[in-house]
């Protein structure tokens, strides 16, 4: 074969005809591959197109038209952007711990057989819609709480996370974070597992052979293997809980604050919450300045995204996956 | 394992029914001469009526097909007027603005139509130990909502309800988190017979920062139910089992039945200015006729006078009718709560339904 | 026997049996104490607290035992082990709650009649989910065939041949990805196809597809390049060394080893969307009958299904919410059969591992 299509001529015309095949079949699978990120980026492309076309009349609208008439469009969002990244944070610290504490119990703990099982429950979890999360909140959850919420606000009152008065229905932005921890933790246990199962065994028992217990070889071989993949899952986690829609609407008491009260009556929403409750009823710029809250979420995530990159980035040199 | 033979069991049904092609009840239904499939969207209040309805006319005209979906009244709107479905249903009437934009489904130059076709009082309900019944006039209300009134064992309740032990506890006022014409029509009501204690005119939106809310009827009765010391406002219907309280209407206290919530429909009069058969509705808040509920909810269905598409009409016109008809307004208050509509309303609805082409 | 440090291998050791033993022990008395307690002041006995409090001072106890007993090297060894233990009993009991409410609920309506059924011309009681459920299995099922090829390509891309600005802004933009939310994504298919088809009111099952595959993808792309990254690079190399040419060695070394993982991702993603309300809402429509075509007319979803029957009940409230959970209670059961699915397959295809 003298002669190929490609511009690598040189190097190939000297090999033999089966590895010309082969680069060309290599290069029509990259191809492929190629074509489906971009595929992603146009969609994504597009829908950033959709979000900024449609938040501008939202912007540019004389702010009297928005809902409850506050001095700007930043008024209006600044609660909701709060509302979304508190609940979000709030659920984050409870879940992960929990999340890869489970992790770790599935995969190091528990007798083998349990393990799969349980296993199994979780990632079944994971498949509980939130339309149910949301009843199971209104109707399970937040009667529970209310008798912990007053003792909270009575013994613990001088902390301004608990400045009474308290909540007659336990419906608080303490809740909502509750049921979107109970909601993410599957997500961020099933994926912390399959990445904990994959550590290397010749490190496990290499630092087993040197005398360590269970707990030194967990934080000698396995927490350093699985570092980027848990920040992943709860990137993922996290992700869920600033986008998630039916939870927020059903189970919280909104209003449009900025406090950082736990168990009262008056909650900042979220952004994903807001424009499920106000979508409906929604017309004119009303839809355009929801849209516009959109895009700031959009951006919100974003912003939280690169920053766990760059963490991930920064430490991936010191992990023990190459 | 159960969980195992159950799913195995609901597969083989699904299977089957799969292969046989369709579900058990899509079967045996009247045949008719209309044909066709009409959307609606709108009002979620309407949407358990709007069931009740779809089902009778489907029964006796087996070939149409009405989906109506209860997204909520602005984005019914928006979808009739950019011609998205047949017909909206809304809390409130079409606004001028609306009216004179260009209506996508109508015939060229013709315009829309309210036909107020759901009738339903808004319950203040409450959930107070050891108290059955209340009774509360428009200014206590809007103070309550407003948080002036914070107590149960204030004095202005207790001028109202002399016999009843009244609890020395906080009140939570439970309100709509999600914009509706639920709200729109309860501050309007208040704003109307209590202007001095309510002066924020009406709106889909909650105007004060006080007290709890929650999303939708069902999510406001949900609240007041399993919160302590509660009280809230909701369409009737799906109040259940708690307690509702009386208003004071013209020296006596009226509670929230169908009756009274058709009486004060019947004698509102027509918003001026709109088409002839537009029957747009300014509802009477501050009336003080005897047996009248003057805190009601109006919905209506808005449909064109002409249609693009003259078979859409034919469908339309005949469900319409099927709404309108007393066995289809005694459906809906059976199954679903609402008010009938009285007989002189009921009349001029039927007109008006009649012209449309 | 005087030396500095003690020897590991030497010290005692607490009998096997003892953490048991002593979790049992905190339980019975912490349980006694407040059952105690809450029979004096007349509260009923909450028993997800006493398991949570047991639990918490067996924590405790257990590290001050074995700090006592075994040295401080296994005392923490043992406290770990006992958080990680309470971490998952703390995680289980709302799961469990949660579980336990939606079968209770659930149950009476899970019967022939609601999966031979569909809503059309129901009132009141009776009726099923036969449309949603069809509905539902087809939407999330073409979604899935979008999202699945495109995030398993990406995936790839990212893994094996992604370098440069073309990799890094894909990665970047994926992560964005994860953040739109579900009701913009709704509201992106609605604006896309009303634009597309020119139909200003378009609803259809495949713009449902469409909307959850946004939701989807960025699942599939975030797990299958994280399962992906994990697979040993002596594997790619032994399989080079050979002569097996890079697209082969892809898809006949590496996906194969991590397909459990990719599998388990998938499944995750379809967990993901399946019980989306908000877009379906919007794109695919409310209909009370059955549709079969993806490409035509409004489509019933379970999620919408069970939102719709909590939101919007007749008079006859408890016939509502009982379909509203047994439609709950099915979409559950649907996705335990995706799962058990995606095991059979993570069986049949990975390889041997010796472990």
């Amino acid at each position: 074969m003298p002669s190929t299509p490609s511009g690598e001529a040189p190097s190939v015309s000297t090999e033999r005809p089966g590895i010309v095949g082969r680069r060309r079949s290599d290069g029509v699978f990259r191809g492929v591959t190629i074509v489906a990120g971009g595929l992603i980026l146009a969609a994504l492309a597009a829908v950033a197109v959709f979000l900024v076309a449609q938040s501008i009349p939202a912007l540019v609208a004389d702010p009297a038209e928005l809902k409850g008439s506050p001095s700007s469009f930043w008024a209006y969002v600044g609660p909701l952007a709060f509302g979304t990244v508190w609940a979000a944070v709030l659920a984050l610290i409870m879940a992960v711990p929990l999340s890869i504490g489970i992790a770790l119990f599935i995969s190091h703990y528990a007798p083998r057989r349990i393990a799969q099982a349980l296993g199994y429950v979780v990632d079944l979890l994971a498949a509980v819609p939130s339309v149910v999360f949301g009843l199971w909140g209104i109707t399970v959850l937040a009667p529970a709480v209310t008798p912990l919420y007053g003792w909270l606000t009575e013994n613990l009152g001088w902390l301004p996370f608990f400045t009474p008065p308290v909540s007659g229905t336990g419906r608080t932005i303490l809740t909502v974070a509750i049921v979107l921890a109970v909601m993410i933790i599957p997500i961020i246990t099933a994926l912390c597992r399959e990445i904990f199962l994959q550590t290397p065994v010749l490190h496990q028992e290499a630092a087993l052979a040197l005398g360590a217990t269970r707990w030194e070889m967990i934080q000698m071989a396995v927490l350093p293997f699985g570092r980027a993949g848990m920040i992943s899952a709860s990137m993922l986690g996290l992700g869920r809980a600033l986008g998630e829609t039916m939870v927020v609407a059903m189970v919280l008491s909104p209003a449009a604050v900025l406090s950082f009260v736990l168990t009262g009556s008056q909650n900042p929403s979220t952004i994903a919450g807001n424009i499920a409750l106000n979508f409906p009823e929604a017309h004119g710029v009303g839809v355009n300045a929801l849209i516009a809250t959109g895009l700031i979420l959009f951006l919100i995530t974003l912003v939280i995204n690169s920053v766990a990159r760059f963490v991930i980035n920064r430490r991936s040199a010191f992990s023990g996956a190459n | 394992m159960i969980t195992r033979g159950l799913l195995a069991g609901a597969s083989l049904i699904v299977a089957a029914t799969l292969l046989a092609g369709c579900a058990a009840n899509e079967l045996g239904d009247t045949p008719s001469d209309l044909r066709g499939t009409i959307d609606g969207s709108g009002s979620s209040a309407q949407g358990a009526a709007q069931e009740v309805w779809v089902a009778g006319f489907q029964r006796q005209n087996a070939f149409v097909t009405i989906n109506y979906d209860p997204a909520g009244s602005g984005a019914g709107r928006e979808a009739f007027l950019s011609g998205g479905v047949d017909f909206a249903g809304s809390d409130s009437p079409l606004s001028d603005d609306e009216l004179a934009g260009e209506l996508a489904a109508c015939a060229p130059g013709s315009s829309a139509i309210d036909l107020p076709l759901y009738i339903s009082p808004i319950a203040i309900a409450f959930n107070v130990e050891g108290v059955d019944e209340l009774d509360l006039d428009a200014a206590t209300i809007a103070n309550i909502f407003s948080g002036e009134i914070t107590r149960w064992d204030d004095p202005a309740i207790a001028a109202l309800n002399p016999e009843t032990p009244l609890p020395a506890a906080t009140i939570t006022a439970v309100h709509r988190s999600d914009d509706s014409g639920t709200t729109k029509n309860f501050t309007d009501y208040l704003h109307q017979a209590a202007p001095e204690q309510w002066e924020p005119e009406a709106a889909d939106t909650f105007p004060f920062a006080s007290g709890e809310s929650a999303q939708g009827n069902s999510g406001v009765v949900a609240a007041v139910r399993s919160g302590v010391n509660t009280i809230g406002y909701a369409d009737a219907s799906k109040v259940g089992d708690l307690p509702v309280a009386s208003l004071l209407v013209g020296g006596q206290f009226v509670a929230p039945t169908t009756d009274a919530a058709a009486a004060i429909a019947e004698i509102s009069p027509r918003i001026p200015g709109r088409a002839e058969h537009d029957i747009a509705l300014k509802v009477d808040r501050t009336s003080q006729e005897e047996g009248v509920y003057p805190l009601v909810l109006i919905s209506y269905v808005i449909a064109c006078e002409e249609y693009a598409d003259p078979d859409v009409a034919v469908v339309l016109v005949e469900y319409l009718r099927h709404i309108v008809s007393e066995a289809g307004q005694a459906e809906a208050a059976e199954a679903a709560g609402s008010a009938p509509l009285a007989e002189g309303l009921r009349e001029e609805v039927l007109d008006a339904i009649d012209s449309i082409r | 026997m005087a030396t500095a440090h003690p020897n590991s291998l030497t010290t005692a050791r607490l009998p096997r049996w003892s953490p048991w033993a002593l979790l049992a022990g905190s339980w019975v008395v912490v349980g006694v104490i407040s059952g105690l307690l809450s029979a004096a002041s007349g509260a009923e006995l909450n028993i997800a607290l006493v398991v949570l409090l047991g639990t918490v001072v067996f924590d405790v106890l257990l590290y001050v035992l074995a700090r006592l007993v075994e040295g401080s090297r296994q005392a923490v060894n043992r406290l770990v082990t006992s958080l990680v233990a309470t971490a998952f009993i703390i995680a289980l009991l709302p799961l469990i709650s949660l579980l336990w409410t939606v079968v209770v609920n659930g149950l009476p309506r899970f019967d022939p009649t609601f999966f031979s059924n569909s809503m059309r011309n129901i009132v009141g009681e009776g009726g099923g989910a036969l449309h949603a459920i069809t509905g539902t299995l087809l939407i999330t099922g073409m979604a899935t065939l979008i999202s699945v090829p495109v995030g398993l390509l990406t995936a790839i891309y990212l893994v094996e041949y992604g370098r440069g600005p073309l990799a890094r802004a894909i990665t970047f933009f994926v992560d964005v990805m994860t953040g739109i939310p579900s009701i913009v994504a709704g509201l992106f298919a609605f604006a896309f196809f009303a634009l597309v088809l020119q139909d200003p009111g378009i609803r259809f099952g495949f713009g449902g597809s469409v909307a959850l595959s946004l939701l989807m993808i960025p699942v599939v792309v975030r797990s299958s390049e994280e399962m992906l990254r994990i697979v040993p690079n002596e594997l790619r190399e032994a399989s080079y060394a050979l002569g097996v040419p890079k697209w082969l060695t892809i898809v006949r070394v590496v996906i194969p080893t991590s397909i459990a993982g990719i599998a388990t991702g998938v499944t995750l993603a379809i967990a993901r969307v399946i019980g989306e309300t908000a877009p379906l809402l919007i794109i695919a429509g409310f209909t009370a009958s059955m549709n079969y075509n993806l490409f035509a007319d409004r489509m019933m979803t379970l999620p919408v299904f069970v939102y719709t029957q909590y939101a919007n009940p007749g008079t006859n409230v408890d016939a509502y919410l009982e379909r509203a959970w047994a439609g709950a209670l099915t979409l559950i059961l649907i996705v335990m059969a995706l799962n058990l699915i995606a095991r059979l397959i993570a069986r049949i295809f990975a390889p041997k591992l010796g472990r």
